[in-house]
């Protein structure tokens, strides 16, 4: 029952990992909690429901991580891909709280599981969740729902009451009708705006039409529109985000991980002119898939062609659509609509640039161009072994960057630096705190978790005083 | 490619779509710690028909991978493993059944299986009623030795029960001895200690039936895990075997020993049976009552004839079995008597034409499991 007379003690907006770490850490402070998900039930969990690991911080083996991740090691992998757009203070709350949190996922329901296959690099970094991300947030839904949170469903926050610093109450529609609601406080953990296709385009210009959107479809930002609107100081710029490059025949939305392919470091990646356009080489798959989004995005209509040949089939994690194949390169370019001629004419070039070289995919090997540009510069080998393979790339958003500034308390800061007193942010929508740039896999799920539970520790302080 | 499914399907759509998502999975493998369906599924790149049947066979149904599913409907991907490892098993039951126009038999399981056992009570009764009087038949019999043989000649009995497990065991035989090749396996690696001896752990335990990496229980019949399923099946697995080793205990002791039924209570087959008809009450009754509770997403309706007659089937072998010792000093024990082998006679006619085979394939997809996962994977790079 949709309960609106009341004032509750904390309302959160959203309903992915950070919503659910903040309705749960305030539910066990004592706090009656209102829970709005804008999504569909079976829709319910935004990206989280997507995800497959957190990135954890951790001196010592733990269960199924292995070795160690000292803070000293995370805060430099972080540093390196955010070229120092982070903030030191916030983002070592992060890794710290990553290293201490997952007893509390346990008790939850949250369950682990060994590195899945083909990700053995990250056994030592990252937590796997048994199931994955829906099966955590399933979890964590079965625990808010015993402990007695209010949870609506296709619940969509369109409108915040703010006063000053203090928050007095939102607005939402909901079974067709507009409803308001008052909370003594209030965690907005609603995610970036990476689904509204009209605001990127804002940023990117017309290039984002083409953009897919890997998860969520209810990430719209309006919240967030809401809250700049009313004086939160921005957190990175719209420009900012996670965008790898997809297969392209993927949906619109929600296609999730399964629509990566993971080819390109063992062929080449043309444009619709034929062109490469990268170093597909340059360092490990892992390393590099976080940057070829953007490299898409920048080439004509946005879309770019993983080609591989008959050597390199079976050695990458096998993608979810088959791939266009071919005899030769020119029945090849003809199926993939690109021009027969100079698909032929840039293989000839790359092949005959290609040195001798051990080929191992395990190492950065030997295997580089010379004289031609771009140069590959390691598993450069010829394309000669038909059939020949190709999967047609496009950008696909994870998330986007631009968010509101928040402090240690993970309160929401205003315009003149000053932290609201009961409006509390949480996950994608204050990550650009931590991460103003470039991405570490499992390091959404820090964030998310880590404020997440703060916000709800302290929304809980704040009302219960 | 992703079209949504959920009708009765041919054969070359159930493939077809198993085929497309078996590749989702692949690109995902999210569910890799719940059993040992996706560890089998991630050796492979592309999925091949018999891929299709291996694997469901070697799912166990516990519903964990639906639940964790981000794809499962409504999202446009409609991944439901769970339900399309259920029609492949249905697939397998069917083509392997032998002779070959039986597997006709799964299309209306439900039917079929209450038919026999209609007919099969009828015939016991009409033989019954062919040799003994009315008199005799209603007449209390005292404990003595011998008294069911009154109204049941033990070779008559022993003859038609003797002809029929020959026939069944043949039957069988023949399902497991297509299957296998079929997988792509050597006989002879079937029986390979090390592989053979895990399947049988696999299968004893119903490890696959414990939770994955958790060891928690598995989602089954709702969302929160439980141990549910695997107890009643145990009790229902364990119940049979003993009811089995009563059967077998009581023959030796009629042509080794001399002794012919009825036994009394103390003796080790009576004990047998009864310790083994409780458990082959609780089984399948539990089983029943939590298939009741399950989540709709899971029904495969062409099923539910199969699984209901089957766990049907086994209770009431059970509870007249149990009826015919409480009164079979009684004027009805003619009557429990002829239900009861009515009963047992149509389990055994409908073993290879019924839900009763899943435990011989799945033993054959388990131990291929264990010999699989001795051999090595293609390398495959970091992804
Ligand atoms: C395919 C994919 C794989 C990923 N894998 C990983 C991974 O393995 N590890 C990792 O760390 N990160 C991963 N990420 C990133 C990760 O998903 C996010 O960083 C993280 O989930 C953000 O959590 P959140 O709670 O802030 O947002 P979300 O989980 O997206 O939750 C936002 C919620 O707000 C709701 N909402 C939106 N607008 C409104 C509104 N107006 N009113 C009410 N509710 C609203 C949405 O419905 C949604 O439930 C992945 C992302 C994708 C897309
Ligand atoms: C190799 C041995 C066996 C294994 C590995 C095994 C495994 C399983 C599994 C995994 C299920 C649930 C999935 C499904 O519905 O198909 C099941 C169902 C069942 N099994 Fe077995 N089984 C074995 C032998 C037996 C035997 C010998 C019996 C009893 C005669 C039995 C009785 C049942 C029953 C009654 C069900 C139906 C439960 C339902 O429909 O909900 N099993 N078995
Ligand atoms: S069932 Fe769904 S979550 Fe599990 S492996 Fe397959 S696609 Fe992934
Ligand atoms: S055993 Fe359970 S987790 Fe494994 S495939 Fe079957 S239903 Fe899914």
């Amino acid at each position: 029952m949709l309960d609106t007379n009341k004032t509750w003690d904390l309302l959160v907006v959203g309903g992915g990992n950070a919503a659910l770490c903040a309705a749960l850490m305030a539910r066990e402070a004592g706090c009656s909690v209102m829970l709005l998900e804008g999504a569909p039930k079976p829709f319910r969990g935004g990206n989280s429901r997507h995800t497959r690991n957190l990135r954890c911080m951790h001196e010592e083996p733990q269960d199924i991580l292995t070795g160690t991740y000292p803070e000293e090691e995370y805060w430099q992998d972080l540093l390196k891909v955010t070229g120092g757009l982070t903030s030191e203070h916030l983002a070592r709350i992060t890794l710290k709280h990553t290293s201490m949190c997952r007893p509390w996922m346990y008790k939850h329901g949250v369950r682990f599981q060994p590195p899945l296959g083909g990700t053995l690099h990250l056994s030592r970094t990252n937590a796997f969740f048994l199931g994955g991300g829906k099966a955590l947030m399933n979890a964590y839904y079965h625990s808010a729902e015993q402990l007695g949170i209010a949870i609506h469903y296709e619940a969509k926050i369109t409108d915040l009451e703010i006063d000053g610093d203090s928050f007095k109450s939102a607005t939402f529609t909901y079974e067709g009708a507009e409803h308001k609601v008052r909370a003594k406080a209030v965690v907005i953990a609603c995610g970036g705006f990476q689904a509204n296709l009209e605001w990127l385009e804002e940023a990117w210009g017309p290039a984002a039409k083409n953009f897919l959107v890997r998860g969520t479809p209810y990430n719209r930002g309006d919240v967030l529109k809401v809250l700049l609107a009313k004086g939160a100081k921005q957190i990175s710029d719209a420009m900012q985000g996670h965008c790898v490059a997809i297969d392209a025949r993927s949906p619109k939305y929600d296609g999730g991980i399964i629509t990566r392919v993971d080819a390109v470091s063992l062929g080449i990646v043309v444009n619709k002119h034929a062109q490469r356009f990268y170093d597909e080489g340059e360092d490990f798959w892992p390393k590099r898939y976080a940057i070829w989004g953007r490299l898409v995005a920048g080439q004509p209509d946005q879309i770019g062609y993983s080609i591989i040949d008959a050597k390199a089939m079976g050695k990458f994690m096998p993608p979810v659509y088959p791939p266009i194949r071919a005899k030769t390169l020119r029945e090849l370019a003809t199926k993939l609509e690109i021009n027969p001629d100079a698909l032929e004419k840039t293989v000839a070039e790359f092949n005959a640039a290609v040195r001798p070289g051990t080929f191992d995919h395990t190492i950065q090997d030997d295997c580089v161009t010379e004289g031609i540009t771009p140069a590959k510069t390691h598993w450069a080998l010829k394309l000669d072994t038909p059939p020949y393979f190709g999967y047609p790339l496009r950008p696909g958003i994870t998330f986007t960057y631009l968010g509101v500034t928040v402090d240690d308390k993970s309160r929401m800061i205003l315009q003149d630096d000053k932290p609201c007193k009961n409006i509390f942010a949480a996950g994608e929508i204050m990550a650009g705190n931590v991460l103003g740039k470039g991405y570490l896999a499992g390091i959404g799920m820090s964030i998310g978790t880590t404020f997440g539970r703060i916000a709800g520790e302290e929304a809980a302080k704040y009302v219960r005083g | 490619m992703f079209a949504a499914e959920d009708k009765a399907m041919t054969l070359d759509e159930l493939i077809e779509d198993a085929q497309r998502v078996l590749r989702i999975c692949n690109a995902c493998r999210y569910c890799e710690g719940y059993c040992s369906v996706f560890p089998a599924l991630a050796r492979r790149l592309e999925f091949t028909e018999n891929d299709v049947l291996y694997l469901g066979n070697l799912c166990h149904n516990c519903g964990s991978c639906l639940y964790a599913c981000q794809f499962s409907p409504p999202h446009e991907f409609q991944v439901n493993f769970p339900k399309l490892m259920a029609k492949a098993r249905g697939e397998t039951y069917r083509r392997y059944a032998w002779p070959g126009f039986l597997g006709k038999l799964y299309e209306n399981n439900g039917v079929a299986v209450s038919l026999i056992s209609a007919l099969s009570i009828g015939l016991l009764f009409w033989l019954a009623g062919a040799i003994s009087n009315p008199e005799q038949f209603f007449a209390a019999h005292s404990d003595a030795q011998g008294s069911f043989y009154a109204l049941m000649p033990h070779n008559l009995m022993a003859g038609v029960f003797g002809a029929v497990s020959l026939f069944v065991g043949f039957a069988l035989l023949m399902g497991f001895l297509r299957f296998w090749p079929y997988m792509g396996e050597e006989l002879a690696d079937f029986f390979k200690g090390g592989p053979l001896a895990e399947g049988l752990h696999d299968a004893l335990t119903l490890k696959n039936l414990g939770g994955g990496s958790d060891k928690e229980g598995c989602t089954y019949p709702t969302e929160q895990k439980s141990f549910a399923r695997k107890i009643y099946h145990h009790f229902t697995f364990y119940g049979f075997m003993l009811c089995f080793a009563a059967t077998s205990v009581a023959t030796l002791y009629h042509y080794v020993l001399g002794q012919p039924a009825p036994y009394p209570v103390t003796s080790l087959p009576v004990l047998l049976g009864i310790v083994g008809g409780i458990g082959l009450l609780i089984g399948p009754a539990g089983l029943l009552w939590i298939k009741t509770q399950r989540d709709p997403e899971f029904k495969v309706p062409e099923q539910t004839g199969m699984d209901a007659g089957f766990l049907v089937l086994l209770f009431m072998i059970s509870l007249t079995g149990l009826g015919l010792l409480a009164f079979r000093e009684g004027a009805s024990m003619g009557t429990w008597l002829a239900i009861h082998l009515g009963f047992v006679l149509a389990l055994f006619l409908t073993m290879p034409y019924g839900k009763f085979v899943h435990g011989m394939y799945r033993l054959a997809a388990l131990v291929r499991y264990h010999l699989e996962r001795r051999r090595p994977v293609p390398g495959i790079a970091p992804e």
